[in-house]
C-alpha cells in the first residue's frame, strides 16, 4: 500500500471530526451566533459516546446520545448568550470549559479502555478499482456525513428555511421586522451545531480512534470553528478544508513512516499549515467576503 | 360619508422623556393619498411605526375598517392589510433581490423573478431581481422595498420619504403608480416634507409639529407658504442669493479619469472631466448608482488609484495615489454620503468624532489631546450650526439624522477647506436644517472656496450651484451653466435622452 493510496483511502475519516463540528458551528454562526464551546461540546459527546458503547455495544445508541449531550450543552450556551444576552465569546468559553471538565470526569476511570469500531461499507466494483479503490469503502458515519454536507449545502442555497437563516444572521431586527422569529431561529441553529458537535466527538472516541483518553479531542473543535471562518461560510469549502486537512495529515504521518528526512515538528505542523495558506488563498475576495460575511455574528440582539 | 380605512385616536408614545406622539388624532379614508407633513424629529417616522406594528403605543386607539386593533407586530399589521416602505431600508445586503422579496411573499423564485420584472415594468420599478442588494444603490433599493410591499396586496400602503431618492421623471412615475394603486382600492400615507409634491399628489394632509397634530387639510387649497407655516411654525427662510463672482484658480481636476473597482457589481467609470475653480459651486446631478459613489470615494481619497495619480489633481498637485488623510493636508474636506459610519462614529460622542478631522486644528500637541480645546471647538460648533444636543458629550448616534448632517457640515466647513466636497448635503434633512446648510455652502462659495456637490436633489442643484454636470452610467455630461438651463434638460440627461447632443 503506497502514500497516495493509504491517504486516499483514510482522509474522509480523518477529515469527519471537524466536519461534522463544523457543519454544525456553520449553521449556528450562518444565523449569527459564535460558539466557541465546540471543543467542549465535542468532548462531552466523546465520552458519552465511548460510555454507552462500552457498556452496550452499539454505535447507533453511542452516537444518538453523544448528540444529544451536545445539543444539551449548547442549550445551556443559546440561554445564557440568547436569553440572558451574555457576551457570546465569554459565554462560549466558559461552556467550553465546562465541557471538557465534564469529559474529563466521566472518562476518569475509562483511561485506555478500548472498544470496537465500525465496519467499512463498500460500494461494490468501485471500491477495487486500484489507488482511488480506498475512497468508496467508509464507515458508515463517513456516508452520512458526506449526505449531511450535501443536504446543508443544498438546505442554505435553495430553501426558505436556509434563506431565513442568512437573513437573521445577517439582520436580525430586520428579520423580526418581517416576523421571523430570531430568537427561536438561533436557538435551533445553535442546538443543531451542538448536536453535530457531539456526533463529531462521538466519532472521534468510538470510531476513528476507538480508545478513551482524557483530552482526546486535542483542540480539533478549534480547528472546525478556524475552518468555518476560512471557509467564509461557504458549505463546500468547510468540506474542502476539512478534507484537505485530513489527507494532509494522514500525509504527513505516510512520509514519517516512509522515513522522509525532515524533523517530525515540522511535519507534524504541516496540516495546519497547508490549511491556513489554501484557505487563506481562496478567502481573500473580499466580493465573496461581502456576500458571504455574516453581518451580525457574535452581536448580542435585544428584541 | 363612508367610515375611514384606519382611524387613530389620541394616540401616544412616550420615549424616556421624549414625547414623541401626543394624543394624536387621524383618519385614512378608502381609496385616498393622504400625507403626513412635518419636519425631521416631528414624530412622522414614530407615527408610522406605531401603525406598522414596530412599537406599541401607550394610550390610544387603533381603528382599523371599523374594528378595534392591537397591532402589535409588523407581521399582524401586513396580515391585515398594512404594507410599509422604510425610510431606511430593511433589505438584507447579502442576498439577492428575489431571496429578499421570497422572505415575506410565497411563491418560487422563477414565479417571483417574472413578478419583480413584471411588477418593474408596469410601475417604472425596474431592478434586476437576481444582483445581490448589497451591490445595488439607494435609489434601486428603495424600488425593491416598493416592489416587496406591492406584491404583499396590501390595502394600505405607508411610504416614508419615498421620493428623497428618485429623479424628478422617476417622481412622475412613481405619481402614476401611487394614483394607479389608489384608484383600485389602495390608500396611501404618504411621508413628506416636500411641500410641492404634497400639493401635487396628495388627497389630505395631517401636518404634525413636535408630536402633535397641527394641521388638517386638503393641500390643493393652500399654497406652499401656508403648509411651511405650519409645519415649521414660523415663516420659511430665504436662500440668500448667490453674489456673482469671477471665478478663481483651479482647486479640483479630473482629467480623462478611468476606474475599474474591485467589486464586479459597482459601477466602472469612464473618461471623467471636471473643473472646479475657487468661489463656485459645481453640482453632480444624476439617478443613484450611476457612478456616484465610486467617484466620490476615487476625489475623497478612500479610494486610491496611482496610475491615475495626474487625472486627479487637487490645488494643482496630482493626488491620485495620495490617501485621504494626504489630501486633507492639502485643505479638502469632506462630507460623506453616510452620516454614520463614513461621516461619524456612531458609538463616540461628538467630541471625539470632532477630533476624527479637526486634529490639526490645534486640537492635539505632542500625540495628546486637549480635551479643553476639543470640547471648545466642539461647542462652538454646536452653536454655531444649531446642532440640538445635550452637549458635546453625546454619542453621535444618537442624534437625529438632520442634526447630525448639520454638526458634520459645521466641522468640515470650520476646517475652514480650500476645496469642500459634500454628497447629498440635505438626503433626509429637514427643510429648516436644510435651508440652513445650503445658505451656509453659498457662503462658503461666496467667500472664495471651491465647492463640489453631489446631489439627487435637482432643486437644491438649482438653488445653489453655478454649474451642473450629470452622472449617467460612469459618465460625466458636459458643465451646464445652470442660469442658461432648465430642470427638465438635466433630467433628460439623467435618463440619457441627451447622451450624444451633452458631450
Amino acid at each position: 500500500m503506497n502514500a497516495l493510496t493509504f491517504v486516499l483511502a483514510g482522509m474522509l475519516a480523518a477529515a469527519m471530526p471537524f466536519l461534522l463540528a463544523a457543519l454544525g458551528e456553520l449553521l449556528a454562526e450562518r444565523s449569527g451566533v459564535m460558539n466557541l464551546g465546540i471543543e467542549g461540546m465535542m468532548a462531552v459527546g466523546a465520552v458519552i459516546a465511548f460510555l454507552s458503547v462500552h457498556h452496550f455495544g452499539t454505535h447507533t445508541l453511542g452516537f444518538l446520545l453523544a448528540g444529544l449531550a451536545g445539543a444539551a450543552l449548547s442549550l445551556v450556551f443559546a440561554w445564557l448568550a440568547l436569553t440572558l444576552r451574555a457576551n457570546q465569546v465569554a459565554a462560549g468559553l466558559a461552556i467550553g470549559i465546562l465541557g471538557q471538565g465534564l469529559s474529563a470526569l466521566f472518562g476518569k476511570s475509562y483511561e485506555s479502555r478500548t472498544v470496537a469500531g465500525l465496519p467499512k461499507l463498500s460500494i461494490p466494483s468501485l471500491s477495487e478499482i486500484p489507488v482511488v479503490g480506498g475512497l468508496f469503502s467508509q464507515d458508515a458515519v463517513v456516508w452520512l456525513g458526506l449526505l449531511a454536507t450535501l443536504t446543508i449545502w443544498a438546505a442554505l442555497r435553495f430553501t426558505k428555511l436556509g434563506l431565513v437563516i442568512r437573513a437573521v444572521g445577517e439582520n436580525p431586527s430586520a428579520a423580526r421586522s418581517l416576523g421571523y422569529p430570531v430568537i427561536a431561529i438561533r436557538y435551533s441553529c445553535v442546538m443543531f451545531g451542538g448536536l453535530m458537535a457531539g456526533f463529531a466527538g462521538a466519532y472521534a472516541a468510538t470510531v476513528y480512534t476507538p480508545l478513551w483518553a482524557d483530552g482526546m479531542i486535542a483542540g480539533r473543535g478549534w480547528i472546525a470553528l478556524a475552518l468555518v471562518v476560512f471557509a467564509t461560510w461557504m458549505t463546500g469549502r468547510v468540506f474542502f478544508g476539512a478534507v484537505l486537512f485530513g489527507a494532509v495529515s494522514l500525509a504527513q504521518l505516510a512520509a514519517q513512516a516512509g522515513g522522509v528526512n525532515l524533523n517530525s515538528q515540522l511535519l507534524a505542523s504541516l496540516p495546519y499549515i497547508v490549511t491556513i495558506l489554501v484557505l487563506g488563498v481562496i478567502s481573500s475576495n473580499r466580493r465573496l467576503l461581502k456576500v458571504n460575511g455574516v453581518a451580525s455574528l457574535g452581536k448580542t440582539y435585544i428584541p | 360619508m363612508p367610515a375611514p380605512l384606519l382611524s387613530l385616536r389620541g394616540l401616544t408614545k412616550t420615549y424616556g422623556t421624549v414625547r414623541a406622539n401626543r394624543g394624536i388624532d387621524l383618519d385614512v379614508a378608502e381609496g385616498s393619498i393622504h400625507a403626513i407633513l412635518g419636519e425631521n424629529g416631528a414624530g412622522k417616522s414614530t407615527l408610522m411605526k406605531l401603525i406598522y406594528g414596530v412599537e406599541t403605543p401607550d394610550a390610544g386607539e387603533v381603528i382599523w375598517r371599523g374594528h378595534h386593533v392591537a397591532l402589535s407586530s409588523p407581521a399582524e399589521a401586513r396580515r391585515q392589510g398594512i404594507g410599509m416602505v422604510f425610510q431606511h431600508f430593511s433589505l438584507f445586503e447579502t442576498l439577492t433581490v428575489v431571496e429578499n422579496i421570497s422572505l415575506i411573499v410565497p411563491g418560487s423564485k422563477a414565479e417571483l423573478t417574472a413578478r419583480i420584472r413584471t411588477l418593474g415594468q408596469e410601475y417604472g420599478l425596474e431592478v434586476e431581481p437576481r444582483a445581490h442588494v448589497h451591490a445595488l444603490s439607494v435609489g434601486e433599493r428603495q424600488r425593491v422595498e416598493i416592489i416587496r410591499c406591492l406584491m404583499t396586496d396590501p390595502k394600505l400602503l405607508i411610504l416614508d420619504e419615498p421620493t428623497s431618492v428618485l429623479p424628478p421623471q422617476s417622481v412622475q412615475r412613481l405619481f402614476q403608480t401611487l394614483t394607479r394603486l389608489r384608484d383600485r382600492g389602495v390608500s396611501i400615507l404618504f411621508i413628506s416634507h416636500k411641500l410641492e409634491e404634497i400639493r401635487s399628489i396628495c388627497d389630505r394632509a395631517t401636518i404634525l409639529r413636535d408630536g402633535q397634530v397641527t394641521g388638517n387639510i386638503d393641500p390643493r387649497e393652500h399654497d406652499a407658504h401656508d403648509l411651511a407655516r405650519m409645519m415649521i411654525g414660523r415663516d420659511m427662510p430665504e436662500t440668500r442669493p448667490a453674489v456673482a463672482r469671477e471665478p478663481g484658480e483651479l482647486r479640483l481636476e479630473l482629467a480623462g479619469l478611468d476606474h475599474q473597482p474591485d467589486d464586479p457589481f459597482a459601477q466602472s467609470l469612464s473618461g471623467i472631466n471636471l473643473q472646479l475653480r475657487a468661489g463656485e459651486i459645481l453640482g453632480i446631478a444624476g439617478v443613484s448608482g450611476n457612478g456616484q459613489g465610486e467617484l466620490s470615494r476615487l476625489i475623497s481619497g478612500e479610494t486610491t488609484d496611482p496610475a491615475a495619480s495626474d487625472q486627479i489633481r487637487m490645488m494643482g498637485q496630482p493626488v491620485g495615489h495620495l490617501n485621504a488623510a494626504a489630501r486633507r493636508k492639502l485643505g479638502f474636506a469632506f462630507v460623506p454620503e453616510e452620516r454614520l459610519g463614513r461621516g461619524a462614529v456612531p458609538e463616540m460622542s461628538l467630541a471625539d468624532n470632532t477630533l476624527l478631522t479637526a486634529h490639526r486644528q490645534g486640537l492635539v500637541r505632542r500625540g495628546m489631546i486637549n480635551r479643553l480645546r476639543e470640547a471648545a471647538f466642539t461647542a462652538r460648533c454646536i452653536a454655531d450650526y444649531d446642532v440640538r444636543t445635550p452637549g458635546p458629550q453625546a454619542e453621535a448616534g444618537a442624534l437625529s439624522g438632520g442634526n447630525l448632517q448639520k454638526f458634520i457640515v459645521g466641522r468640515e466647513i470650520m476646517l475652514a477647506p480650500r476645496l469642500l466636497f459634500v454628497s447629498q448635503p440635505t438626503w433626509g434633512v429637514d427643510i429648516g436644517a436644510a435651508s440652513a446648510i445650503r445658505r451656509r455652502l453659498v457662503d462658503l462659495r461666496n467667500d472664495g472656496v471651491a465647492v463640489l456637490i453631489i446631489s439627487e436633489e435637482i432643486e437644491e442643484l438649482f438653488e445653489i450651484c453655478d454649474r451642473i454636470q450629470v452622472i449617467r452610467e460612469g459618465r460625466l455630461s458636459a458643465a451646464l451653466q445652470v442660469s442658461q438651463t432648465r430642470v427638465e434638460d438635466i433630467g433628460r440627461y439623467m435618463i440619457g435622452a441627451e447622451e450624444r447632443a451633452g458631450v
